[in-house]
């Protein structure tokens, strides 16, 4: 760009205005567009900002559970009365961190979650005082390639941090594991009950072999896709004992879990409202996060119990009987959680699967291929099924080729007529579970919102 | 043996590395198109250091990451001479994505190095500079029939034909082989080999029993398929046509 950089104060206010001046249009909040504006008119605007803040920064990443781990760092970090700026749900590209930024005045402390592919950037333009890697599964090929791809850049975020830098990774992801294992300053955390793990990979885990010799991993224990406690039987590398880890995990279906950890500033009983082992993951993360922060062991679980879901995991509304638990599934690892999650509850499941295929979502839908739905089968516990979206034909026929009898099935493309069929299914039993994609979740929630019965999503906080 | 009824195999090769595009959706298709027609599919999963049965009527090959692949290129290339053998003597082989390439000459990678193929497909692949990636539509032609086929494409690799063998079709939308010549796939015989997944099978029934149709042939079955309702698999194909491309 020949565009020479314009002085800080003149920028700031230009991206401002440019802010204010969308959402009077009604064109959102301006979540992303007064960063956008801050790159291109001051691109060193990110640098000087993120130096600006005392506390410094923490950056989050990982393919799923970013938005809500950051949600829960940040309950803490209100708890103890620390000031936080942040990016909201889903703004975790440079854009929307400068537009944070923008908007943090008088803030102590900076947190925001982060686009796995633009963590390497953010890392060099805001030198985080911490960073909280949790994991690289297979999401959206087109978009961020392969996995492999991502763990060489993310190899090379760490090793560009300060070394004094706080990593805290998750101990259960080989990948992260290597990724992490360079850093002088590490805080890892995992999961240990052996009563939640599983006994074989699921299909479609990435990176089963040892990366330092490429021979199969062996593991005593899967927890989520190739998570779970792992060695590798011909080299002798292994995981690490997580400094902090679960050693009981509750999980209480769809209402919630209780977790006792073990940090290496005592012990903590933790009461979720958030249901899963994914969410367990979530918490530790958080957990590990604010103990790098010195933040008393004793305020983090009153803090924590506090959450709900985030926008879209595992949230829940009521229209008119129905309740509407919402589970996003953006790719295989979330899926599979989400329905092990619902699994979990011991009634018939009336679903809604709703299917994009737009940027944010990935255009290849092939990826519902990975994702054994075939366990919503087992035992005829799908009690009706309702697909929408723009490519619900294919979801269908993902149903079809499991074994999904077509004559139960409806295929409705509109996202609120979809959802009209659906809660007519599940009135009898007053429960329907929603599966949406990115996008399809962003359809959903301005439909409830027009009926009255949810926030915009630029609200969401 | 058993004298029920006639039981089809599939051999499906390194399911645990070449499994990056849900290629386990064209081994569902293949399972189910034969079950609904009251014939049944043994899949015989072969992995690093397995060896390939030569008795199986299908053959398929996934795609992988670059490092699974590299893996799976030097132990295919020492076991290759069943699967060989088979595809000469008419079993079906299809190549998808990484499956593909490994089914040509070889692979000459963007670091120098050169991965071995199996030659049954006279193709050579070279890797390009950024990948190609998007919808892909084509006229593909099987058997003197030509039909619309659907799917998606994420490949860095650049592949070339050879007089040895032809295009599986000309693409209406998409970069296919190598962004150039307009044509996607390879075809020689009954062996195919195509950068489209999506997975492939699903949303293309014709082009799933036409395979379906030569692995029946080759094990000795005379009759043809029978048709199936293939209402969803339609429609499922038009939207994706009708996406191909569109800014979205
Ligand atoms: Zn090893």
């Amino acid at each position: 760009m020949g565009m020479p950089s314009l002085p800080r104060g003149l920028a700031a206010g230009a991206a401002r205005g440019a802010g204010r001046l969308s959402q009077r249009l009604g064109r959102g909040g301006g979540t992303t567009l007064p960063g956008l504006l801050l790159n291109l008119l001051r691109p060193e605007s990110t640098a000087e900002m993120a130096r600006s803040i005392p506390g410094g920064v923490i950056l989050l990443s990982g393919t799923n559970g970013k938005t809500t781990t950051a949600r829960l760092v940040r309950a803490v970090l209100d708890a103890s009365g620390t000031k936080v700026a942040a990016n909201t749900a889903g703004a975790n590209l440079e854009r929307g961190v400068a537009t944070a930024l923008l908007n943090a005045d008088g803030a102590e402390v900076a947190l925001f979650e982060v686009d796995e592919a633009a963590l390497p950037a953010l890392t060099a333009q805001t030198r985080p005082r911490a960073v909280t890697l949790m994991n690289l599964f297979r999401d959206q090929l087109d978009r961020y390639g392969e996995l492999e791809h991502l763990a060489h850049r993310w190899r090379e975020a760490v090793s560009a941090l300060d070394p004094s830098a706080v990593l805290i990774y998750n101990a259960d992801d080989p990948v992260v594991t290597e990724v992490a294992s360079g850093h002088p300053n590490t805080l890892s955390y995992g999961l240990e009950d052996p009563r939640v793990g599983r006994d074989r990979l699921p299909h479609a885990a990435d990176a089963t072999e040892c990366r330092r010799c490429t021979a199969p991993l062996r593991y005593d224990m899967v927890t989520i896709a190739h998570l779970g406690r792992w060695s590798c039987p011909a080299c002798g590398w292994t995981r690490p004992v997580p400094d902090v880890r679960a050693i009981r995990v509750d999980l209480h279906g769809l209402d919630g879990q209780r977790l006792a950890i073990a940090t290496p500033r005592g012990p903590i009983e933790l009461s979720l409202r958030l249901p899963g082992m994914h969410n367990s993951y979530n918490a530790i993360a958080a957990t590990a996060t604010a103990s790098a922060f010195a933040l008393a062991p004793e305020s983090i679980g009153p803090a924590l119990a506090k959450r709900e879901a985030a926008f879209g995991r595992a949230e829940r509304t009521h229209i008119g009987a129905v309740r509407v638990t919402t589970l996003l599934a953006k790719n295989p690892a979330g899926a599979n959680e989400n329905i092990r999650t619902m699994l979990l509850e011991d009634r018939p499941l009336h679903l809604l699967a709703l299917l994009n295929d737009r940027t944010a979502d990935g255009r290849d839908v092939s990826w519902i291929w990975d994702v054994d739905y075939e366990l919503l089968l087992d035992g005829d516990r799908l009690a009706s099924l309702t697909v929408g979206g723009d490519r619900a034909y294919d979801m269908a026929l993902r149903f079809r080729y499991a074994g999904f009898d077509p004559e139960r099935l409806s295929i409705i493309p509109s996202v609120p007529e979809a959802l009209d069929a659906a809660l007519r299914a599940g009135s009898a039993v007053g429960d329907i579970y929603v599966l949406p994609t990115y996008t399809a979740l962003l359809e959903l929630q301005a439909e409830l919102a027009s009926r009255g019965l949810a926030p915009s999503f630029w609200e969401d906080r | 043996m058993t004298t029920g009824p006639l039981s089809m195999r599939l051999c499906h090769l390194y399911p645990d590395h070449l499994n990056i595009y849900a290629d386990r959706g064209n081994i569902a298709v293949c399972q189910r198109r034969l079950e609904w027609r009251g014939l049944s599919l043994e899949v015989v999963e072969v992995g690093l250091g397995d060896p390939i049965p030569a008795d199986c009527h299908l053959y398929y090959l996934g795609g992988g990451q670059d490092r699974d692949q590299a893996l799976v290129a030097e132990d295919l290339e020492r076991k290759a001479d069943p699967l060989r053998q088979a595809a000469e003597d008419g079993a079906v082989v299809l190549g998808v994505c990484g499956g593909y390439q490994l089914l040509g000459r070889g692979y000459a990678g963007s670091d120098g190095r050169r991965l071995p193929g199996i030659g049954l497909l006279d193709v050579e692949t070279t890797a390009g500079a950024g990948r190609l990636v998007g919808d892909v539509v084509l006229d593909a032609t099987l058997s003197g029939q030509t039909r619309t086929v659907v799917g998606y494409e994420n490949h860095a690799g650049r592949t070339h034909l050879g007089p040895g063998c032809t295009p599986l079709g000309r693409l209406r939308r998409g970069h296919g082989n190598n962004g150039e010549d307009g044509c996607e796939g390879a075809v020689a015989g009954h062996s195919v080999g195509t950068y489209m997944h999506g997975p492939l099978l699903p949303k293309n029934p014709w082009l799933a029993d036409t395979l379906l149709g030569w692995a029946l042939a080759h094990a000795g079955h005379t009759e043809r398929l029978a048709p199936l309702d293939d209402q969803l698999e339609k429609s499922a194909h038009a939207a994706a046509a009708a996406r191909a491309g569109k800014k979205r």
